[in-house]
Order: structure tokens, then C-alpha cells, then sequence
């Protein structure tokens, strides 16, 4: 018989993950990307399954994009948003884990604010957990979708110059992009003004620079991070027309930079700060393709982690 | 395993696809409306195969297909390798046309239950009409083809394995049992 490939029911983190996890998960969600284009936009996969999309942080795009993945594949779908349910009522993350496993739910899509949440739920509970973004740790799918975006553009990923640019001390999508990236053999570039680079970062495999011109240069691909104001506690960021000034990706930064550098972000873009609205509507920006193959990608992690997961029950029985 | 016979060479196997051509001519009345749409894996071969044979007959081309059905299986949860996802390739509309569903070998029929209700996601054909190269028997839903290159009567611990150019280096249909 076949070795399986992915046999883990959670996926926590690209950290863990080894090369080619990585890239099974990227060509299963190949696959998925079709199921968008037909006019019935639907699969039986996870018919019977119950995903919980369980957010203690506010988010639209990504629940939701969790939320259109699940049904595309014809599972059930439930959202709590924390502010509305027991949590309030001082409910612990894992009674509310437990709780929900009582429900019979197959998966937690959850989002929660403070770093390694998700696994420690993960290890509490039996059903799969799905980490939407976990504090500043680690945005799984954001990455793997970024990752498959800077596949489709440039047909590949080894050797690939790619720049982080903007608040990657407080950003989860930079620390999973790095990971994802390097792991795959991706040269991966991080830019921000000193205040805003986490110490220890060139441990994890990425260039640190503060010279966005520099970061640009030579490029193939430069993924922009919003600017956090709301996690702004400690009043360290620069006033936005200043970074705009000194870091925002404008059209005579890009005058300097390959002709047709890949510009990605994350969203929702702070226009006017991060880059300039040319930049984000402009022929290079993949920001809406960006969305479109997120759905592919949280398809395909939404099937594996499922399928895996059946797969440990039944060697459990077995036993 | 252990190879027990050969059922199909290449010449044979080849004799076989050109005459499914001509009777899905015959039966379509030529190639209006018609397209083939093959089944991962081997299937999508077998259709671009009797495309060919179709345009040496009639000298016309004919849509082809290639669709996966893993996402469609009823024993997703049975099988202990792992279920690889594959693309589904249809880039023409199949409202109101004849389809011809391609596989290699028809056994339990329940590959071609998943191709069935793929296909009707895609839209609502005419009729669809199944061609296998190999028909070994044993079936478990109520499912016949139209177009057999052969019928082979076989054991349930025997296995049709049909080997084309395009994925195994060359044409041949053998029959393998699992045990000494």
C-alpha cells in the first residue's frame, strides 16, 4: 500500500510541516481551483461533516472564505463569533473545544488571539483543528495561499526572490510565509523600518533589511502587509504618512524594481499607507486572485485534514 | 502477484478501441454532438485514443474530456492509501450532447456511479453513454456499458490490469491474481 503523505488531523502551522507536505497540499488545491469554475460550484466530499468556524479575533475575509470552502465541498457550516457566545460568560478554550466535539463537529476553523492556541486545543480535543491565524504566530492557509498564487505567476518556487515588506514583528502571515517559503527553496527578503523586525528572524531562514528600495531590487515577488494600527499598544509605529513616505510601494518605487514583480497583500489593504491605490489596482497586483485561490486552498486543507483524521479513527477501532 | 495471462496485446488492444469507434459512430450517427470524456486515469487516455480512431473514420474532431472522481467516491473513508485529487478537464459544455464516458475496466460499477453524478454537475447531456475497454463482471449497482472491447470472466481475487503506452510504457491487458 501507498505511504499516505499528509496523515496529521490538524493543521497547526507550516513550522512543522516538511517540503513536501507542503507541496501535496498545494497540488491537491490545483485540483480544488476547478471546482470554482463550473457553474455548479459544489463536490460531495464532506457531505455529512460539520465545519465550526470559532473566531476570537474579528474577521470577514478569511471566515469567510473558510465558510464558501466548507460548503463548496458540501460540509455543514457553523460560525460563532466569541463576542456573542459563552466565551463572554468566561467560558475556557477548551471546555468550548469540548463542547463543540459533544456537538459531533468534524472541524474547528478557529482564530484566537494569543500564539499556539490552536495547537493546544488541537491536543484536547479529537476532531481536526484548522489555525485561522494564532496571536502573531502563525497564518497557515494565508501563506499556503500566497505560496500557490506565487506558483500559478511564476511556475515556480525554488529559487525565487521574494520580499516581505511592512509590520512583520506583529505579523503571523509573515512568520508562516517565511517558513513556507524557505522551505520550498524561495530566497526570502524581510523589509521594515528596526522597530518593526522581531529579533531572531534571520534564524528562521529570512534577509533583514530597512531599505525598501533594496528590498525591491531584484525582486520577483513582494508580498505587502497591512499596517496593524489596532495592535498599536505601545504608540512604536510611525505616523502613516511618514511609513507611506519611506515604505509604502508606489509606481516610481516599482520604476527600479523587475517589470513584472508579482505584488500580493493580504488584505484589507490600508490604501494610501502600505502601497499606493495604483499599485493595488494596478497590472501586477494579484490581490483578488489572492481571495479567489484561497478558496482552492482551504478546500484542499479542509479535505486532508478530514480525510486524515477518518483515517485515525478507523486505525483507532482497528486496534 | 502473480501474472496469469494476456488477455490484450497492443495490436488486439488497438483492433478493439477502432472497432468501439465505429459503433459509437454507428449508433451516435456520426459526430454531431458527440464528445468523450475519459475517467482518471487510464480513461482520459482511451478517449484521446478513440478520438483519433474517430478522425481517421469520419476525418472529424471530437471534444475530450478528462474528469477525476475522487472528490465523488463512496469509499472515501475505506481506502487506506492515500485519495490523490486530481484535475477535472472539461473545457466544453455538455448540455445537450452525447457523451461518451471512457474507462478501462468496468468491475463493481461504482466508478462509473461517482462519473454519473460528476457529470451531472457539469450540465445536462442528451444521453451518456459508457465505453470500457474491459468488462470483468462482478458488478454491485445496476450499471451496463454500451461499448466493450472485451469481456473477460474473471475471479474476485484476480485483477484486470490494462497498461497503455501513455502510463506504462506499453499496450497490453493482463490478468493478475493476488494470490500464489
Amino acid at each position: 500500500m501507498n505511504e499516505l503523505i499528509w496523515k496529521r488531523k490538524d493543521l497547526l502551522g507550516l513550522e512543522d510541516l516538511s517540503r513536501e507536505e507542503i507541496e501535496f497540499i498545494l497540488s491537491t488545491a490545483e485540483s480544488f481551483k476547478e471546482v470554482s469554475s463550473r457553474e455548479i460550484k459544489k463536490v460531495p466530499a464532506l457531505r455529512g461533516k460539520t465545519v465550526v468556524n470559532l473566531f476570537y479575533e474579528p474577521s470577514t475575509r478569511t471566515r469567510v472564505s473558510f465558510e464558501v470552502a466548507a460548503k463548496r465541498l458540501s460540509a455543514d457550516v457553523i460560525n460563532i463569533a466569541t463576542e456573542t457566545s459563552s466565551v463572554k460568560k468566561g467560558e475556557t478554550l477548551i471546555d468550548t473545544g469540548r463542547n463543540i466535539e459533544a456537538l459531533k463537529a468534524d472541524i474547528i476553523v478557529m482564530r484566537h488571539n494569543y500564539s499556539g492556541a490552536a495547537a493546544m486545543l488541537a491536543r484536547h480535543v479529537n476532531l481536526s483543528v484548522v489555525n485561522a491565524g494564532d496571536g502573531w504566530h502563525e497564518h497557515p492557509t494565508q501563506a499556503l495561499l500566497d505560496i500557490f498564487t506565487l506558483k500559478e505567476k511564476l511556475g515556480k518556487i525554488e529559487g525565487i526572490k521574494v520580499s516581505i515588506i511592512g509590520d512583520i514583528a506583529h505579523s503571523r502571515v509573515a512568520r508562516s510565509n517565511i517558513w513556507g517559503l524557505t522551505k520550498l527553496g524561495a530566497k526570502v527578503t524581510v523589509c521594515a523600518p528596526k522597530m518593526l523586525i522581531p529579533p531572531g528572524i534571520e534564524e528562521m531562514g529570512a534577509q533583514v533589511t530597512d531599505d525598501v528600495d533594496e528590498a525591491l531590487h531584484n525582486a520577483d515577488a513582494v508580498n505587502v502587509l497591512r499596517m496593524q494600527f489596532e495592535r498599536d499598544e505601545s504608540n512604536a509605529f510611525p505616523q502613516q504618512l511618514e511609513y507611506f513616505k519611506n515604505y509604502g510601494i508606489t509606481e516610481e518605487r516599482l520604476e527600479k524594481a523587475k517589470k513584472n514583480i508579482v505584488i500580493m497583500h493580504p488584505g484589507p489593504i490600508n490604501r494610501g499607507i502600505e502601497m499606493s491605490s495604483e499599485v493595488a489596482d494596478g497590472a501586477n497586483s494579484v490581490i483578488l486572485e489572492q481571495v479567489t485561490n484561497g478558496i482552492a486552498v482551504r478546500m484542499s486543507v479542509l479535505f486532508l485534514v478530514a480525510q486524515a483524521n477518518e483515517h485515525i479513527k478507523k486505525d483507532e477501532t482497528a486496534d | 502477484m502473480k501474472e496469469k495471462a494476456k488477455i490484450l496485446d497492443s495490436e488486439a488492444l488497438n483492433r478493439s478501441l477502432m472497432r468501439i469507434a465505429h459503433e459509437i459512430l454507428e449508433k451516435n450517427k456520426g459526430t454531431a454532438e458527440l464528445c468523450l470524456i475519459g475517467i482518471r486515469n487510464r480513461g482520459v487516455y482511451l478517449a484521446q485514443r478513440l478520438a483519433e480512431c474517430i478522425k481517421k473514420i469520419e476525418g472529424q474532431d471530437v471534444p475530450v474530456g478528462a474528469l477525476d472522481i475522487t472528490l465523488y467516491r463512496d469509499d472515501l473513508t475505506m481506502i487506506s492509501q492515500q485519495p490523490v485529487v486530481h484535475k477535472t478537464e472539461i473545457s466544453f459544455g455538455i448540455d445537450d450532447k452525447f457523451v461518451i464516458l471512457v474507462d478501462d475496466v468496468l468491475y463493481t460499477g461504482r466508478t462509473i456511479r461517482a462519473a454519473l453524478d460528476a457529470l451531472i454537475d457539469f450540465g445536462r447531456p442528451k444521453a451518456i453513454q459508457l465505453a470500457v475497454l474491459v468488462d470483468r463482471g462482478h458488478r454491485e449497482l445496476p450499471v451496463r456499458a454500451d461499448f466493450v472491447g472485451k469481456n473477460i470472466p474473471t475471479a474476485k481475487n484476480e485483477t484486470v490490469e490494462v497498461r497503455l503506452k501513455e502510463t506504462d510504457g506499453q499496450d497490453e491487458v493482463v490478468i493478475v491474481s493476488k494470490d500464489e
